[in-house]
């Protein structure tokens, strides 16, 4: 779908910001630019819509030179997101979305009901598409950014670090929905971040730049953690990578066991009968759990006082199992959900986030090492 | 001081002032036309210039220099030189005031198109936008309270200086003082220049309440920090910020 042949960058300074670059992005998926600061990856990214010429070599979208065609309507058929968001000051966020619709002479009106429609679709109220985008906060407006670029049904979409200046909270929420997006809609995303984290979240496929333009690395998330192709990939993947990359190994091996669940609100006497290696899960009416109540906390404790929010120690992470439709719980999930747990069991859910049972680490590890010897790891 | 209140509101008071040819209710509609026809010749010219040399970027060093160049002339000066090789009329005053009104005019205008966002101006061709929808949908809508503040102070300058109208035998309230100079009139003198300090005033709050109303509902939140980088486009022309 997008082509670099030997396309290199030379600015006017003599600075090399890409060199060389030769890479293909398939149809469909997103496509990470990863690496460190100032290696060229924002300078790759504009020459796709021509925002950046190349010094040499070419660029092809949909197998025809970027060149062909002239900049202003190449432009309005590639979607573009950038981390300032950009948004126009001085118009709505309906009318900021509507811009490449009405830059393409769509009516005004079509125009308008197209931009309403994205609005709802990148998870915004419809009452904010009469506001000015300073009267949004950061996330509102990269959700209008992606909104924007979405509006002329582009089947290309530029990224470039769209989601680096919000808060974590904000940016996993972002990250989830742009996932939930593309499983909708199917694009050819290329998409630029320093974080690698995020590269291997995202990304179907994942390109490592080293200072110089230099492409290092071009392979799917698992395949740069499992098998970094130089000491430099290696270390820009980070040092926890044999952690992460358990990440990408469905925990379908791992015995989910028993556990005790006392309700919320339950006698503190029942609790204590209920309990399990000195453990039991609180759970709510639906079954979701609460946190854990242990011997020790519920130790003098009036036996017909009710198990209240003061008796419960906070969880651990939850590990949600294999469900139907859903995606598979990975031994990452497994293992950080047994270490993260008072108990030191892992608290399973399933897809509705109700208990099913718990995993301990020890299970995840066992569980790792027969998958290794079946040769189900790659190495 | 009393005496010359006292012959300052008496001159006020005689209604022969408020009427006729010579009339207040005359002079100033004289003294505005002259006002309105030397800012519209200033934004005829400084406009453009100032809108592409702030979009391209290119030439904003000159463009500083020119301003500040046009400020310096002494708009008396001007005003004997045009008319020395004009004659008199209407063409000289004008293009006095018009010389005066250009720099901040300009300033304005380039400040205020290079005082966008780049990232908006960089998302606008990313979009998809021709060189000339960057800069009037996007740059010069955004620009727009500096350039109406440019606007403003090249009025008020006018509104003061147009009283040199009358050394070329126009109209305007300039004439009661060149007049009352010319007859040792001082009450009516001082009259003329009371005129043109409320007039100036006037104007002044007139621009004000019209910038409130055009300053755009999404800017108005974001525009605190731009309002500060009017009043240092002012102060700070010599250095300015070349392209
Ligand atoms: N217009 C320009 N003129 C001169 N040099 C430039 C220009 N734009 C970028 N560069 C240089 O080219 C190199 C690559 O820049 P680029 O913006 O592509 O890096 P990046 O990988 O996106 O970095 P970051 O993660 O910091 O955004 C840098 O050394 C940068 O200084
Ligand atoms: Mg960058």
């Amino acid at each position: 779908m997008i082509e670099f042949r030997a396309a290199t960058k030379r600015f006017d300074d003599g600075t090399v910001a890409v060199n060389e670059l030769t890479l293909t992005v398939e149809p469909g998926g997103i496509t990470m630019f990863v690496g460190p600061s100032g290696c060229g990856k924002t300078t790759s990214l504009r020459m796709v819509n021509r925002m950046v010429e190349p010094t040499s070599g070419t660029v092809l979208v949909g197998g025809r030179d970027v060149r062909e065609s002239p900049r202003a309507v190449l432009r309005r058929g590639i979607g573009y997101v950038i981390q300032q968001t950009g948004l126009f000051p001085h118009r709505t966020v309906l009318d900021n979305i509507a811009t490449v619709p009405l830059l393409s002479g769509w009516p005004r009106r079509r125009a308008r009901g197209r931009a309403a429609e994205l609005l709802d679709l990148v998870g915004l109220p419809a009452e904010l598409g009469r506001r000015y985008p300073a009267q949004l906060s950061g996330g509102q407006q990269q959700r209008v950014g992606v909104a924007r670029a979405l509006a002329a049904d582009p089947p290309v979409l530029l990224m470039d670090e769209p989601f680096s200046a919000v808060d974590p909270v904000v940016r996993a929420d972002l990250q989830d929905e742009l996932l939930r997006l593309q499983q909708e809609l199917d694009k050819t995303i290329l998409f630029v971040t320093h974080d690698i984290d995020e590269a291997i979240k995202l990304g179907d496929r994942v390109a490592v730049f080293r200072t110089g333009g230099v492409l290092a690395q071009y392979d799917e998330p698992a395949a740069l953690l499992g098998r970094p192709a130089d000491d430099f990939v290696a270390s820009f993947v980070g040092r926890d990578r044999g952690y992460r990359a358990l990440g990408f190994l469905p925990a379908k091996g791992v015995p989910v066991g028993e556990v005790a669940t006392v309700r919320l609100g339950g006698s503190v006497a029942a609790a204590r009968d209920a309990l399990r290696d000195g453990w039991a899960v609180v759970v709510d009416e639906a079954r979701r759990p609460v946190g854990w109540v242990s011997a020790s906390r519920l130790s003098g404790v009036d036996g017909e006082a009710a198990v209240s929010d003061e008796l419960v120690e906070s969880g651990g992470s939850l590990y949600e199992v294999d469900s139907p439709g859903g995606r598979a719980g990975s031994l990452r999930g497994a293992l950080d959900a047994a270490l993260s747990s008072p108990s030191a069991r892992g608290v399973a859910v399933d897809a509705d986030g109700a208990v099913v049972g718990s995993v301990t680490a020890h299970d995840v590890l066992r569980a790792l090492a027969d998958a290794r010897q079946a040769g189900e790891v790659p190495s | 001081m009393r005496a010359v209140l006292g012959e300052l509101i008496g001159w006020f008071g005689d209604p022969a002032h408020w009427t006729g040819p010579t009339g207040v209710p005359q002079r100033l509609l004289e003294h505005l036309g002259y006002t309105a026809l030397a800012l519209a010749c200033a934004l005829v010219i400084a406009l453009p210039i100032g809108a592409l040399v702030g979009h391209t970027g290119r030439g904003g060093f000159l463009l500083v220099g020119l301003a500040n160049g046009l400020r310096a002339l002494p708009t008396l000066g001007l005003l004997t030189v045009v008319v020395l090789l004009a004659g008199v009329g209407l063409l000289p005053p004008i293009a006095a005031l018009t010389v005066l009104a250009v720099p901040p005019v300009l300033a304005g205008t380039y400040a205020g198109v290079r005082a966008v966002d780049p990232a908006v101006v960089d998302a606008a061709r990313g979009m998809g936008m021709r060189e000339h929808q960057v800069l009037l949908r996007v740059e010069l809508p955004n620009a727009l309270p500096i350039i109406f503040g440019g606007v403003r102070s090249a009025a008020l300058q006018i509104v003061a200086t147009a009283t040199v109208a009358a050394y070329v035998a126009m109209g305007g309230l300039g004439r009661y003082v060149i007049d009352g100079l010319a007859q040792l009139d001082y009450p009516q003198v001082l009259a003329g220049a009371v005129l043109v300090a409320a007039l100036a005033v006037v104007l002044d709050a007139a621009f004000a309440g019209v910038q409130r109303v055009v300053s755009p509902a999404g800017a108005r939140r974001s525009r605190r920090g731009r309002a500060g980088r009017v009043s240092a486009v002012r102060a700070t022309e010599p250095g300015g910020t070349p392209g």
